[in-house]
């Protein structure tokens, strides 16, 4: 639904409502009306304040706030998804992220604005850190990175937490969090909202990665290395390099999200903060369901930001539990995977390549590296 | 004395859901499907153990009911990665999400509780000899897996269907069928891993209580090169890194630091392995572990 708000001309409306993308996602708000009349709710109320919930004057803050994560994380992945990598270790280079700002806002001698800045940039080079170990790891010693990335995600996330229980714990308090942030060590807020700068960080990210992706010879081998990494090999993109950097990309942003998570509201670190409303998923599903496409990724994560706020009011008003917009997240998915595929993460399934059911011809694995064929197949939510 | 019988026995006890669900992502692997939804199949069998157990009162019919629940939920990534040859990978990480999103959902709409669902006349699997029964089914399971997959003729038939699907279509073993039953099989061993999660080592549901243990079976699979023995010791290997956590923590070392400890082992095994395998000829590519190894009949004679 989201995708034919932007009207263009009848043909491109009828392809885009073929696409899988907008299949999966009716497919997914269809399945979730079946289970809201199976729990006995009014499906148009339920959906009704799930849009008034989150787009209306009292939730539209709380949905640009969600929106700051949720697309950070989902830009954090699709960038090496582009690639066709993985990166499942969001939660741990985030955690570190925001522990590296937490441990720079408290302890760094300079001004407050300079201390924001140098703890932005503390957090992204942690995370980015992070983020490299788990590309050494597929690079040097061969394993996946899409397990690398997620084991080494539990240990980052266990050393933040005893961080935030032992030795930095906040003296005489009994919640497992750091000392507040000093006067001042906070990214401004619009207003009186929970809206802060960290948005536009964000969105400044967002501009990026579509200008990069567009216009620059790294995008063009990014796309190029998802569409086909042996032909993208072949034409001398070096693949251990491209993957070291993309995931030192996407774990800086990781980690940016998650000090702005410190640097806003409540200044400080609080354990399981980060994690606890599952933004790396979110994230990795808009990502996933943009086929990690730069304006694609931005509109999934609106959507999924407003499907999660929104649960919160659906709850309120019909008594349905909000975590039937996590059910309907992934079923979106789950619809989207039987039909869309990323050829590196496909395995040894070249035996019938021709005959398979592409509904767009670049998708498919021969995929010639054709950059404005790919934009238009992974822009599709455009 | 640190490492005594004790040890090894909560070894044992830690390792049984890791080692079945492992064991359906070895047949899944031999049958040419990656199944990284284990996770999640695991916590649909969780969920569905303990409802059933409550709703009932027999455990036995909550182990049961958790090995179909979690056959049916597998069926979404047969039709999706088999019939539809949609991309397993992403199917997985979906499942996984699925199962989080659905148990929670139905924690709160069955139960009308959140986070943890504990109630003390909620019945739990008996202890034989100290363990729960599905941990002896367990141990039984890998030794009937080793013995169908290098002697039975489904066996071989589905290491054929892995390796070649073609060839094994061409000789007139239909792959598709085979993959659907190893997609099954893995689907009713994660049911029995959840229920023994649920209903075996502690007896209460609480949302996401998987807690990455279907991930560390995906790398047990690996780590096993999808071989039963292979993945017993690797699931033996988690389950002493879990059972020496508890036991460090018993000295007073904080519990972070030991939970983070199965998977810094787990990721240092993968390590070693990996690092060992690459000096020899290259077996294929580091991301499809299995190829058959020589101690094993050839694959060409597997099929016919």
């Amino acid at each position: 639904m989201e995708q034919t708000t932007r009207t263009s001309p009848v043909a491109h409306l009828t392809k885009a409502l073929r696409s899988p993308v907008a299949f999966s996602v009716l497919a997914g708000v269809v399945i979730g009306a079946l289970f809201l009349v199976g729990t006995g709710a009014d499906p148009v109320a339920a959906y009704g304040a799930v849009l008034s919930g989150s787009l209306g004057a009292d939730g539209i803050g709380s949905t640009l706030t969600t929106l700051t994560s949720v697309l950070g994380l989902a830009l954090a992945l699709a960038v090496p998804l582009r690639a066709g990598l993985i990166n499942l270790g969001g939660d741990g280079q985030m955690v570190l992220g925001g522990m590296a700002a937490a441990v720079t806002g408290l302890y760094s001698p300079l001004p407050a604005p300079l201390t924001v800045v140098l703890a932005l940039l503390a957090g992204m080079a942690t995370g980015a850190g992070y983020a490299a170990l788990a590309a050494l790891c597929e690079n040097r010693f061969g394993v996946p990175l899409l397990v690398s990335s997620l084991l080494l995600s539990y240990p980052a996330a266990s050393f933040a937490s005893y961080l935030a229980r032992y030795p930095l714990k906040e003296p005489g308090s009994s919640l497992p969090q750091t000392r507040q942030l000093p006067d001042g060590v906070a990214l401004p807020a619009f207003g009186s909202s929970t809206v802060t700068a960290g948005l536009l960080l964000v969105v400044v990210a967002a501009a990026a990665y579509w200008f990069t992706d567009r216009h620059t010879a790294v995008g063009y081998e990014m796309r190029m290395t998802g569409l086909n990494s042996r032909f993208a090999a072949y034409a001398g993109v070096e693949r251990k390099g491209l993957t070291l950097r993309l995931m030192a990309v996407s774990g800086a942003l990781a980690g940016l999200v998650g000090a702005i998570g410190v640097l806003s509201f409540p200044y400080r670190f609080l354990d399981g903060s980060l994690t606890a409303s599952g933004y790396t998923w979110t994230g990795l599903t808009a990502a996933l369901l943009a086929g990690a496409a730069p304006v694609g990724t931005v509109l999934a994560s609106f959507f999924f930001a407003v499907l999660q706020v929104g649960g919160l009011s659906m709850e309120r008003t019909t008594e349905v539990p909000r975590e039937l917009t996590q059910v309907l997240q992934a079923i979106v998915i789950v619809f989207l995977a039987a039909r869309l595929r990323f050829p590196r993460l496909r395995r040894k399934r070249s035996d019938k390549p021709v005959d398979d059911p592409v509904p767009q011809g670049s998708q498919s694995p021969q995929g010639s590296p054709d950059a404005q064929g790919s934009q238009d197949t992974q822009g599709e939510l455009v | 004395m640190f490492f005594d019988s004790d040890l090894l026995m909560s070894a044992l006890r830690a390792l049984t859901p890791i080692l079945l669900a492992a064991l359906g992502g070895a047949i899944c692997e031999r049958a040419g499907v990656f199944n990284i939804g284990l996770e999640g199949m695991m916590l649909m069998g969780c969920f569905t153990a303990v409802a059933t157990s409550w709703f009932t009162g027999s455990p036995w019919l909550g182990v049961l009911a958790a090995a179909l629940a979690s056959a049916a939920y597998s069926l979404i990534l047969a039709v999706g990665a088999v019939t539809l040859r949609g991309d397993a990978v992403v199917l997985g990480i979906a499942l996984n999400l699925l199962a989080v999103g659905l148990t929670s959902f139905l924690l709160r709409t069955v139960f009308g509780v959140q986070g943890t669902f504990d109630d003390p006349s909620l019945a739990g699997l008996p202890l034989v000899g100290g363990f729960s029964p599905l941990a002896y089914l367990a141990w039984a399971a890998v030794g009937v897996a080793a013995l169908m997959l290098s002697r039975h003729v489904w066996g071989l038939r589905l290491r054929g269907v892995g390796e070649a699907p073609d060839a094994a279509a061409t000789l007139g073993v239909s792959p598709v069928r085979y993959q659907y039953g190893a997609v099954l099989v893995s689907g009713v061993l994660c049911g029995l891993a959840g229920a023994q999660l649920a209903l075996g080592n502690v007896t209460l549901f609480s949302e996401n209580m998987t807690a990455g243990r279907g991930w560390i079976a995906v790398v047990a699979v690996m780590l096993g090169r999808a071989l039963p023995l292979g993945v017993l010791l690797a699931a033996l290997l988690f389950g002493l890194a879990e059972a020496a956590g508890f036991r460090l923590q018993g000295l007073g070392l904080p519990q972070q630091a030991t939970d983070a400890a199965p998977y810094v082992v787990t990721l240092g095994a993968l390590f070693l392995t990996t690092a060992r395998r690459r000096r020899r000829p290259p077996p294929g590519s580091p991301s499809t572990p299995p190829s058959a190894p020589s101690s094993m009949s050839p694959s060409t004679g597997a099929v016919s």
